[in-house]
């Protein structure tokens, strides 16, 4: 209340608000902008061309793969990494062993390029401990980053693996954070271990349950480092290149130098990502 | 009865949730491992968990030819720069977005939380010409400048903030303090384990980074550990040991950290998977 009286103004705040405007705003601006442009990197000529780069986009093979393979791998974590995790999680009810978390975090916590590494060394198809176990296993050795969708199906394995540490210690949290008054209540009133899970785990557990949908579904749409590393020619890979939309743009944007058509791609990603953010929240807010 | 059938449960559980760490240990031990082998063992496959004849070759070859000490500076220097720069804008932000009421608040703060949505990868070419027009190519300026802020920092901070009392805030208004000194002898002091927090938050994002210091640099002085050892690996493509050994140097300076600061870190992290 005594606030209301001074009027401080925000430009005490205005040299954070002017480096967030050029950090954060104006690229993104310039971003949806330049999606309209005929705009090479090199010459300095820009022609406007309306919704051109997008017309030519959804007709480019190279964007279609590329959607097509970044839709994959999304939605393959999310229902691996969440879904699946959370039904064994949700049963098993495990507190404590803390060392388990200790190791389920090792992957979270080690950037992705030493991990691409050494999953590229695993999937080699000749020398690779993989196919060496396969072997042993008496199971034929396969060709994981050469065959076009054992590639996917790759890439995908090294994905969860890197982020199920994250998602099971974000369900553990919210695990925990429903009061066990609740359990014995409906113990009490006699229900049984489904209807447990239904009435009370599941709704007390879906705030956390959307975060980490939205949290699995934005990181999987931007996915670059580890297609990049493990299957990109550039990286010296025999492998067949595993196109995502980030790797499409950045090849688009910093090898042939095409501006506005990365920017097209770029806001088509943007656009994704927030309907995909907003059709969670709604899909997770009525179903009650 | 129902006893053994607990029993039996928690076996059943135990046993998957070993198998699960067993398989998030794997790769590890196996990039330890291979680092340790003599080329002509790796390229002479068996399914031999320790090699027979253990060398540090390719550790003396690695140390050779890259200069990770290097990397290993620029990287603490970038995350450095990123952590104080986004302690104090998310901070000082966070702290007008929860004390303060002017025009405008509700829709600027609303910018702010969407654009903590929008990865930075979606912005990143215009991104580039700018810091290109600045002349920043090649600099710390350059590689640290898309992590000088954070969005989902500065809400984070507001929540905290809003958490203090406005009671307190008057109180050293009253006795004379100014606005700034508020913000350094109130707000900051009793924000410390969310600045905390945030920190590590800040550090991890930067430490891992990857595609930005790709496209903003090609002095080989100024990469940082992810960097340099992206280039390593296409330089050496199918040299596993000596690619391995390179992981090795990368990664160990990220587990002791971690091992030290495991709680802290954990909960940095699970903070938010957000990043912008």
């Amino acid at each position: 209340m005594a606030l209301s009286g001074r009027q401080p103004s925000a430009a005490r705040d205005l040299p954070v608000l002017l480096l967030f405007a050029y950090l954060r705003i104006v690229p993104i601006v310039t971003t949806l902008a330049a999606s309209l442009y005929n705009w090479d990197m090199i010459r300095p000529i820009r022609v406007f061309v309306g919704w051109g780069n997008y017309l030519e986009l959804i007709q480019d093979a190279n964007f279609q793969t590329a959607l097509v393979n970044t839709s994959i791998l999304a939605a393959g974590s999310v229902i691996l990494g969440t879904v699946l995790l959370l039904a064994v999680t949700v049963n098993a009810r495990v507190r404590g062993a803390p060392i388990y978390q200790l190791v389920y975090f090792l992957p979270v916590v080690t950037p992705w390029v030493p991990v691409t590494v050494v999953w590229k060394w695993i999937y080699d198809t000749r020398y690779g401990p993989l196919n060496q176990a396969m072997v042993a296993l008496g199971l034929a050795p396969q060709s994981w980053l050469v065959d076009d969708r054992l590639a996917l199906i790759s890439i995908l394995i090294v994905m969860v693996w890197k982020t199920l540490g994250y998602n099971l210690i974000m369900f553990l949290v919210g695990l925990s954070n429903i009061p066990q008054e609740y359990y014995e209540a409906a113990v009490v009133d006699g229900a049984s271990g489904s209807r447990i899970f239904r009435h009370v785990t599941l709704p007390l557990l879906r705030p956390m349950i959307l975060f980490v949908v939205v949290i699995s579904t934005i990181n999987s749409f931007n996915v670059f480092t580890p297609v990049f590393m493990m299957t990109s020619d550039i990286q010296g890979a025999a492998a067949k290149l595993v196109r995502t939309l980030v790797y499409d743009m950045w090849e688009n944007g910093f090898r042939y130098f095409r501006v506005g058509y990365a920017s097209a791609e770029a806001a088509i990603l943007l656009g994704l990502v927030l309907v995909l953010t907003l059709m969670h929240m709604r899909l997770f807010r009525e179903d009650r | 009865m129902a006893t053994a059938r607990e029993l039996l449960r928690s076996l059943a559980l135990h046993g998957i949730l070993l198998a699960a760490a067993g398989l998030m240990l794997l790769p590890f031990v196996w990039m330890l491992t291979t680092s340790l082998t003599p080329s002509a063992e790796i390229l002479n496959p068996s399914l031999r968990v320790w090699p027979a004849n253990p060398t540090l070759a390719h550790y003396a070859d690695v140390v050779q030819a890259a200069p990770w000490l290097r990397y290993l500076w620029n990287t603490v220097v970038v995350s450095t720069a990123s952590a104080l720069s986004i302690l104090f804008t998310s901070s000082l932000a966070g702290f007008i977005f929860a004390k303060y009421r002017f025009p405008g608040r509700d829709l600027l703060f609303i910018i702010v939380l969407v654009t903590a949505m929008i990865p930075f990868e979606s912005y990143m070419v215009p991104f580039y010409l700018q810091i290109k027009a600045l002349g920043w190519i090649n600099t710390y300026q350059g590689i640290a400048a898309p992590l000088l802020i954070m969005s989902f920092g500065i809400f984070f901070m507001r929540q905290s903030i809003m958490t203090i009392p406005d009671e307190l805030l008057d109180a050293a208004r009253i006795d004379g303090a100014t606005e700034f000194f508020i913000y350094r002898r109130v707000v900051l002091p009793l924000s410390k384990p969310a600045l905390g927090a945030l920190a590590i938050l800040s550090v991890t994002n930067s430490w891992a980074f990857f595609i930005w210091p790709m496209i903003v640099t090609s002095d080989r002085r100024l990469f940082t550990m992810e960097l340099g050892l992206a280039m390593f690996q296409r330089a050496f493509t199918v040299d596993y040991g000596r690619i391995t050994a390179g992981s090795v140097l990368t990664v160990v300076p990220v587990l002791i950290a971690f091992l030290i600061l495991r709680r802290s870190i954990i909960r940095g992290v699970t903070l938010s998977g957000m990043k912008g």
